[in-house]
Formats: structure tokens, C-alpha cells, sequence
């Protein structure tokens, strides 16, 4: 990893939300289990696993969108807590940036790419007088690729395919000049080939210096953009480094299980699964003890079930969180 | 249309199963038709996958449809044949069409996992199945029920069930498990595994393999994702704007590409090992289907583009044995098309 300081210092996160609550009986599932990451200036960090594995929380906890449980998450080295006023919580939110899956969920209907793109310039001040904003925005167009600015700027958001309205939140992203971008799978619900226009747009802001969270299930765009890339099973990170170590030389079984289940035109649809069997994803709530693949693993073993693993790092950067590496 | 037309076919004519010749689809808009399918024709052998991949709004659902003839207005199936064993479906009555089907051919849907009864039992949902198409009595079908979900690895004992005391994957299961009720020769899957974690799909995917190897059923299987297309299927279609693009055997498709749009399309997946490139897709967007040029459909976004391409239209032709391919570059013998130069796209 580089030897920068990190912008976001995420630290034990811990996350319970609530289910099955009533008058009598409160009980809660541990959507995060002391999770650990650092974003970095210019790089990206991948966060792969499936659905319900914790991506998304991690996300929602940095954005300020979720309080969290435990654990400690430090911007700039300072406490995201201590963003609590007003004014500083306008810069925070003002540098810490979403993009969602939903292309088209996350544009109002009713108001122009104008409008959209004007919003946050002049919430944030980033302009001194309105006359300024035509310029601005079509400015903005132009570096994610929507050409001729002036029309795009004139239309509805009805009016552009996916692959438009994705690059039209991150124009939004741009115009308050964001440093961290969380993107929570967003290119999911894009045509195979728009995806990789919009890939390589983020690819771009990410060389520009602006550090990113790239939330996917797809392993191969997760290695075509990041870095660095963390495995999240059941609301724990069992693996993380760098991309291509953790991919080729997978450690966690849960990895080399993934990996063996990843499309991938040179295997063949019969070879077996590696690392783990089928089994139900279990429901990890505080009271859970043990690894959360114990129930799945191959080489599970008694302490397996007893307790969690420690995050070792078995090679430069890479970290993995099993006993079958102690 | 020309006499010599390709018919996209490597089978005898005992072996295949279905046959789809030169199908039209059209969708009545108020402003004007569209035709989503056009001339679109292939073969499916007994026992053979096959592929059909695409962009979205390529066709590829519209030409599952009416395989099965689900078409309501305003779509309509405006030409073509559609031939299975040997009889054109587009002329059934509706009692034949009844007859054939889920017994003959049965579908399992995109978001299939969506597609349960939520009020009623697995047992409500199967029974509605086998009581319409057989005549066994309510006991037999409980049993034949039974039969079925012991074939997708789910406990017998839960046909009481509701749908929602499954996870997504079971219920994916189900689905394929009810598909399969009848012995049907011939499965459609239109993006059976699109909502599904990787480990998952690969599970189902491999089940349902098997299953193919020992019932002996024939299976169109669409998605998106063609790195998941070329380890499933045997043979594949790739679509554009309603047409066939190229078809070629699954392993060709990425490795030696006959059309432009296909090595497009494989440029678009990121590989998970080599070194890391920047990749470039396929520039411009998706035709409109209200604005088809003259010539190739795919002439805007073709890196390779050539004068003929905006004046002469390209049918579908047999450039090797079984290799078949909608593209003017192929016209004095097979291009190599990976090795040509790109010329930059508008877009």
C-alpha cells in the first residue's frame, strides 16, 4: 500500500441493525463485524461479496448515512463524528461523494440536467453568481462525456439511456470537486457496452487524484479499476491487498471459492467448485461466535467455530483472516 | 431474399429440434411499427445449448417469446417460421397450443425467482401445473412434485412451503424444478441467474447441465455476461438490433470473432488474468430501432466500417463450416477480423 497517509481510516467497524423488534424481545443481526480499511488519495479499493455480505453498509457508515455500532472511521485523521455542525458538516458531505446502482432512481423526473448539475454548485458555493453556471455546468458535461453541453444540459433526465444519467451523477460528484467517491455498484444496471465508457471515466477521476470505494459483485471490473480489492463474506473482510495478489494467489477459502465460481471463458462450466460447499449463508447476529464460513469451509476446524480468526498479513499487502494461515 | 441464404444450421435434419426460420417481430407504437426481430433464423439441435447474447433491446427476449408464443398485442409476430419437430407453431390453434406448451417447450423467465405465487404452496403451485397439462389425480401429482424437488436438491418435505421461506437461489431452483414438470424437450432461460451471487449461478447452472445430460432436453439460454455464455453453451447467436449478427460455435466467439460487433462485445469484459489495458467497448450507443440506416445495422459504431456497409444490406451467410456471419468484410473469402486495423468511430 502506499506510504501516503490515508484519507479515510476505517478501524473495527462494527454495525447491528435491529430485526424481528417488538415490545417484548429485541434481537439484531451484525450487518458488519470489525471491519478494517483504508482509502488512499488516487487509488481505488474494490469491495467484492454478495449480496447482503455488508458492501453497501460500509459505504452508508462513511457517507454519514448510517451511524455505526462500534469501531472508529477518521477523515483526514480526524473523527467523522466531529462533523456534526452545520458548516462542517457541509465540507464533509461536500468531499464525500455517493454514486448509486439506480440510474434512474437518482434523478428527479421533473427538473432538467441543468438543474441537477446547478443544485449542488450553489449549495456548495462553488460559484459566486448564478451568471457563472452555464459555464460551469457545461464544463462539467464535457469531462464525463456528455457532448453537445448545451443540449444535454437542456434535457430531462427521461430523455438519456443509463450509461448518460450514471455520468451525470458523477458531473454531480465533480461539481462540488469531491475527493472520496463511494460508488455502490455503479454500473450494474448498464448495457455491456456503455459499462465500460462509464468505467473508464471513473478510472480517469481516480488518476486525477480522487480516491475511491468501488462496491461490485463483478470480480473482473473490480480488478480492471482498483487496486486494491477487499472479500466480504457475512459482514466480515476475510481477505484483502493488492488486486492481483489476492486474485491470483487467493488465501481465504471463501476467495478461492469465489474465484472458482467467476464466468471465465477459459474454464469450463463442469470444473468443481473450489474451497467451500453449498450451504446457507448464515444470519450473523452479536451473539455469533467463530469464523462465519466455518459452516461452508472444506478445512474447517473445532476453533473454526470457536472463534475469529485475526487478520494476518501473509504476504506484502495482503491480508487474509483464517486459521489455516496462523 | 436471396436464394443461397444461410440457415444458421450445422444438423441433420432428423437431429434438430427447433428451428426458427427468418422470424419477425413487430411492436406497434404510435409512432409507427418497429421491428424488434428481423429476419432472424438459427437451428437447435436435441440436446444442444444455445446461446443467444446481446445489448439490451437487441431481441434476444423478443425471439424467446415466441418460441414460446407468448406475444400479446402490440406485439405481433409478423413473418417467419417457427418449426419444432417438424410442425410450424405459428399456425397451432389454440388447443394445439396449449398442448405444446410446457410439455413440448416450457420457459423459465428473467427475475424468475419473482415469477412464485406468493399466497399459495409450492404444492398449490405445482399441482396448478401437472393438473392442467396430465390427467393424474391430485395424489399423483403431490408425488410427481415431490419427484421434482428431490432433482433440484430441495427437501420434498417442503412443499408446504410459501415461496418467501426460500432464499433467492431455492427459489430459482423451483422455478426450473416446475420448468421441468412435463419432460419438456426444450427449455428456454432468459437470464435464468442474472439476480443471483456468482457461487450460486455456477450451482444452478451446473445442475441444470446435468439434468440436460440426463433428460436429453435442448435449452436456448440468453444472458448478457458472455464470458458465463461461452463456459455453458455449445453453440452461440449474437444480436443487434434485432438481428443476427454472427453464429459461431462458443468457443470462437471470443478467440476468433466473425463480426465486428462480437469482438466489440468481448472487448467489453475485463479479463481476470494477463496484464492490465484499457479497454475501449464499442463506441456510440444502442440504434434506435426508429431510425435503421441503409446497409449494416451496426455501421455507425463499426471500427472497420467500408463504403458498401452504408449501401448494401448484409444477410446472414455461411463463411466456414458452421460459422456463420451478417458482414461485408467476409466478402472475398474469411477476414481474420482481431488482426485489422481500427479506424476511429464518431461517437
Amino acid at each position: 500500500m502506499s506510504n501516503n497517509n490515508p484519507i479515510i481510516e476505517v478501524k473495527n467497524l462494527v454495525k447491528d441493525f435491529p430485526i424481528n423488534a417488538n415490545a417484548l424481545k429485541k434481537s439484531h443481526m451484525r450487518a458488519l463485524n470489525d471491519v478494517s480499511f483504508n482509502l488512499y488519495k488516487g487509488r481505488a479499493l474494490a469491495i467484492v461479496g454478495e449480496s447482503g455480505s455488508g458492501k453497501s453498509t460500509s459505504a452508508k457508515i462513511i457517507a454519514k448515512m448510517y451511524s455505526r455500532t462500534a469501531g472508529t472511521v477518521k477523515y483526514h485523521g480526524r473523527d467523522i463524528d466531529e462533523f456534526n455542525q452545520k458548516q462542517s458538516l457541509m465540507e464533509y458531505r461536500e468531499s464525500v461523494q455517493m454514486i448509486f446502482q439506480d440510474p434512474f432512481g437518482s434523478l428527479n423526473p421533473t427538473h432538467t440536467i441543468f438543474h441537477h448539475l446547478a443544485r449542488p454548485l450553489l449549495l456548495h458555493k462553488k460559484v459566486s453568481s448564478k451568471a457563472e453556471l452555464p459555464e460551469r455546468i457545461y464544463a462539467l458535461l464535457e469531462r464525463v462525456g456528455l457532448t453537445p453541453a448545451k443540449e444535454t444540459a437542456e434535457k430531462f433526465p427521461h430523455q438519456l439511456s443509463g450509461g448518460q444519467r450514471q455520468r451525470v451523477n458523477i458531473a454531480r460528484n465533480l461539481a462540488v470537486e469531491a475527493e472520496i467517491i463511494l460508488a455502490d455498484e455503479p454500473t450494474s444496471m448498464l448495457d455491456v457496452s456503455i459499462r465500460l465508457g462509464v468505467l473508464n471515466l471513473m478510472e480517469d477521476m481516480k488518476n486525477d487524484g480522487i480516491s475511491m470505494m468501488y462496491i461490485t459483485h463483478d470480480i473482473a471490473t473490480a480488478r480492471y479499476l482498483a487496486e486494491d480489492i477487499g472479500v466480504m463474506y457475512v459482514g466480515h473482510l476475510v481477505e484483502w491487498g493488492e488486486v492481483d495478489e489476492v486474485l491470483q494467489k487467493p488465501a481465504h477459502p471463501y476467495t478461492q471459492l469465489l474465484m472458482s465460481a467467476v464466468p471465465d471463458p477459459e474454464k469450463s462450466i463442469h470444473d468443481n467448485l473450489e474451497g467451500g460447499r453449498k450451504g446457507e449463508i448464515p444470519l450473523w447476529t452479536p451473539e455469533s461466535v467463530g469464523c462465519p464460513f466455518s459452516g461452508r469451509c472444506l478445512q474447517a476446524m473445532d476453533k473454526c467455530n470457536q472463534a475469529l480468526p485475526e487478520p494476518k498479513e501473509i504476504a506484502p499487502n495482503h491480508f487474509v483472516r483464517c486459521f489455516l494461515h496462523e | 431474399m436471396s436464394v443461397n441464404q444461410a440457415n444458421a444450421s450445422v444438423h441433420d435434419k432428423s437431429e434438430v429440434q427447433l428451428s426458427v426460420r427468418n422470424l419477425c417481430v413487430d411492436y406497434i407504437t404510435a409512432n409507427g411499427d418497429v421491428r424488434a426481430v428481423n429476419n432472424v433464423s438459427f437451428d437447435i439441435g436435441r440436446g444442444e445449448v444455445f446461446g443467444l447474447a446481446g445489448e439490451s433491446g437487441c431481441g434476444k427476449s423478443t425471439v424467446a417469446f415466441s418460441v414460446c408464443r407468448l406475444h400479446k398485442p402490440p406485439a405481433f409476430i409478423s413473418g417467419g417460421e417457427i418449426i419444432f419437430n417438424g410442425r410450424d407453431i405459428l399456425k397451432f390453434d389454440d388447443e394445439q397450443l396449449r398442448q405444446y406448451r410446457w410439455k413440448e417447450s416450457a420457459m423459465v423467465f428473467q427475475s424468475a425467482m419473482n415469477s412464485l405465487n406468493p399466497v399459495l404452496t409450492l404444492e398449490e403451485q405445482f399441482c396448478d401445473v401437472l393438473l392442467a397439462h396430465t390427467n393424474m389425480t391430485r395424489q399423483e401429482c403431490i408425488k410427481r412434485a415431490g419427484q421434482l424437488l428431490e432433482v433440484v436438491d430441495i427437501h420434498p418435505s417442503r412443499l408446504s412451503d410459501y415461496p418467501h421461506q426460500f432464499s433467492g437461489g431455492m427459489r430459482q431452483r423451483l422455478v426450473i424444478a416446475i420448468a421441468l414438470a412435463l419432460n419438456a424437450k426444450l427449455i428456454i432461460m432468459d437470464e435464468p441467474t442474472t439476480a443471483l451471487d456468482v457461487v450460486v449461478q455456477r450451482e444452478i447452472l451446473q445442475k441444470i447441465y446435468q439434468l440436460k445430460e440426463e433428460f436429453g432436453f435442448s435449452i436456448l439460454f440468453i444472458t448478457h455476461d458472455i464470458s458465463l455464455m461461452v463456459e455453458f453453451c455449445d453453440r452461440i447467436g449474437i444480436m443487434y438490433a434485432g438481428e443476427l449478427a454472427e453464429v459461431a460455435p462458443a468457443k470462437n466467439i471470443l478467440t476468433k470473432p466473425n463480426h465486428p460487433y462480437t469482438e466489440g462485445l468481448g472487448n467489453a469484459f475485463p479479463p481476470l488474468h494477463g496484464e492490465k489495458k484499457r479497454l475501449v467497448g464499442i463506441p456510440g450507443t444502442p440504434l434506435n430501432l426508429f431510425e435503421v440506416p441503409v446497409g449494416c445495422r451496426f455501421q455507425a459504431r463499426c471500427p472497420y466500417v467500408k463504403d458498401v456497409c452504408r449501401k448494401e444490406y448484409c444477410t446472414l451467410t455461411e463463411i466456414a463450416p458452421g460459422e456463420f456471419s451478417a458482414c461485408h468484410l467476409h466478402k472475398d473469402g474469411v477476414v481474420d477480423i482481431k488482426s485489422l486495423e481500427q479506424q476511429p468511430v464518431q461517437g
